[in-house]
């Protein structure tokens, strides 16, 4: 038996949910995503995120409603990953792309994935204009405090003293000022309807991070205003650490300048 | 009706669905019209907070199949320029229009032709090229909305109206006839994943240069099929023509008075007004050379479209060029006289 069975093949090999005699599938990523080998460095958080996403698509069993816009960064090829409709937006403008989108298509579920130098830097017009709208969207932050495609400069969210490639000599906040909070601004925007802020750093994180996604989903159907979930995600890569390393930083030192928790919920 | 006011009538009459924008003189009245009229017939219209984003958001709209257009002027449309790219790339249907001012920079809001370049050779970055329709009267800021949006999704390409502030503002007759909408099915748009169809994917990203590379021969074939089916002009006195104006838009209703006047003074004058400027008519001004003396090619700007003229006749008869700026228009008589000029520069 193979060891890259992917469950579709598994069913119908087996005509149940498992793999041969003596393993039981529990446990699989859902339908809705795509079987292929993700891109991402070993220890990344943006393939958990993406199965997270797709698992609450598949609970929700609105896979025919979802529409995703994907960023400029490293989940740029996030729509390799996921089995819906997707559309790739240039640098920082996945919100007023998700708003053309869901204007056109109410009853669609619209969501933006989009990391920290793309919605927090180039983009951060667009997203608060799309929010203070209430655009009916969800906006899916991912923070790792680095721009992770372009190999691991300076972001917005980059804490104070933390070397990157362009803050070679630790983020100096006089010259570059204090990583900016996205969820704490746009939370004071009216159209802002859910914001919270999440991370993946323990197995308890992952779930309470996958059912902020859901509320993300299901409060849209409200039709209130932007759901916005921050994830405090990690760059083994260029942060230069471990997997384990990056869940201890965020642990420590992440959440002291991005407190986790939620910031607005619905009334 | 107004140039701007009869386009947005236009948009809504050709079944445009969404329309996203800002606001910039010369042609708010665009926004103003949609923002009062489009509610009324159930169609999206937005204010965006800039025209990066009313461009994006076009994008979204027209990616999910959906009749879209945006207008704005040119310093607008230099922040569109991205927009554009990525549209063009990703092959989107949608209109744009341009209602070109003078420039570069802040400049003026008075009329100008300085965007030809921009409009025709690019304004965004990389290999691609949009369907270019010039507008010379209020008729045809109407006319090429129904056009426009037609050859778009046709071609599965941005088409831009690039008008002038002039022609935007005029007020002239316009005779609106019944129409039927071609909507055409756009299976490829991201309505969402339905059955057992593979997943729409909107984008201009091809990482592997095999890939890129096929993605741009796939391009370059649609646009020769546009340059082989699409040309446009419009040929006055063309005849017995000795000399021959070549003008778009604004400056080639100037060129039609300057011929009126030319031929009362016996000259045989004829006038050429591309309609479409890209593809643009290079092959029937080759095929008009031979008859001519002279091209005086005719813009408000400080000679773009005369580049494409000199490409266009390869040297078989002389082109020479006038030109005004600075949202100056020229008089008949300017223009006239600029013949004349030029007509004795021949004989040095």
């Amino acid at each position: 038996m193979s060891d890259k069975i992917s469950p579709d093949t598994a069913v119908q090999l087996q005509g149940k949910t498992c793999v041969n005699d003596e393993y039981e599938m529990v446990y699989h990523k859902p339908a809705e995503m795509v079987d292929v080998a993700m891109h991402y460095c070993p220890g990344c958080a943006h393939s958990l995120v993406h199965k997270l996403i797709m698992e609450v698509v598949h609970e929700l069993g609105i896979q025919e409603k979802t529409i995703g816009i994907a960023p400029v960064g490293c989940s740029v090829f996030i729509y390799d990953y996921m089995d819906i409709d997707m559309q790739e937006a240039a640098h920082g403008r996945a919100a007023a792309v998700a708003t053309g989108v869901k204007r056109l298509m109410p009853g669609k579920y619209v969501f933006t994935y989009q990391g920290d130098g793309d919605l927090a830097a180039i983009g951060i017009g667009e997203t608060i204009h799309a929010i203070n709208r209430g655009e009916n969207i969800l906006i899916v932050f991912m923070n790792n405090a680095v721009y992770g495609m372009t190999s691991g400069q300076m972001a917005p969210t980059t804490l104070p003293g933390m070397h990157t490639t362009t803050s070679p000599y630790g983020r100096d906040t006089a010259m570059y000022g204090e990583p900016i909070k996205v969820s704490e601004l746009i939370a004071q925007l009216p159209g802002a309807y859910y914001v919270t802020r999440q991370t993946i750093s323990s197995a308890n994180a992952v779930r309470r991070c996958k059912k902020a996604l859901l509320n993300g989903f299901k409060y849209l159907d409200h039709h209130k205003g932007t759901c916005f979930v921050e994830v405090i995600g990690n760059c083994p890569s260029n942060w230069k650490m471990t997997p384990l390393e990056t869940m201890k930083f965020i642990d420590e030192e992440m959440v002291k300048a991005f407190p986790l928790g939620d910031i607005k919920l619905p009334k | 009706m107004k140039g701007n006011e009869a386009l947005a009538e236009a948009a809504i009459q050709a079944g445009c669905d969404a329309y996203f924008g800002y606001p910039i003189t010369p042609q708010s009245e665009v926004l103003e019209y949609l923002a009062k009229e489009m509610p009324k017939h159930g169609r999206v219209v937005l204010q965006a907070e800039s025209e990066v984003a009313s461009i994006n958001m076009v994008y979204g709209a027209a990616g999910a199949g959906f009749r879209t257009m945006t207008s704005s002027s040119s310093p607008g449309i230099s922040l569109m320029a991205e927009g554009l790219s990525y549209l063009a790339g990703a092959e989107l249907p949608c209109l744009i229009v341009n209602v070109n001012r003078a420039g570069p920079g802040l400049a003026s809001i008075q009329p100008g032709q300085g965007d030809y370049f921009q409009a025709t050779k690019g304004g965004g970055h990389g290999d691609y090229r949009m369907i270019v329709l010039a507008p010379a009267s209020v008729q045809e800021m109407a006319d090429f909305v129904f056009l426009g949006f037609d050859l778009a999704d046709q071609y599965r390409n941005p088409v831009m109206i690039l008008s002038d502030g002039a022609v935007g503002q005029m007020m002239e007759k316009v005779t609106w006839c019944r129409r039927t909408i071609n909507k055409i099915d756009k299976p490829w748009a991201t309505t969402g994943k339905a059955g057992s169809r593979e997943r729409n994917i909107i984008t201009s990203l091809f990482i592997k240069p095999e890939d890129m590379e096929k993605h741009n021969l796939k391009l370059i074939a649609k646009y020769n099929e546009i340059r082989k089916n699409e040309v446009r002009y419009e040929e006055i006195n063309i005849e017995d023509a000795e000399y021959l104006f070549v003008a778009y838009g604004l400056s080639s209703r100037i060129c039609l008075k300057a011929m009126d006047i030319a031929r009362s003074k016996g000259l045989k004058v004829g006038l050429f007004r591309p309609i479409t400027l890209f593809p643009f008519p290079y092959t029937r001004l080759m095929e008009v050379a031979p008859q001519l003396k002279l091209m005086l090619t005719v813009e408000l700007n400080s000679g773009q479209m005369v580049e494409d003229v000199e490409l266009g006749v390869k040297g078989k008869v002389p082109v020479a060029f006038y030109g005004k700026m600075g949202g100056i228009m020229p008089t008949p008589d300017e223009v006239f006289q600029s013949l004349e000029k030029a007509i004795e520069n021949l004989k040095h």
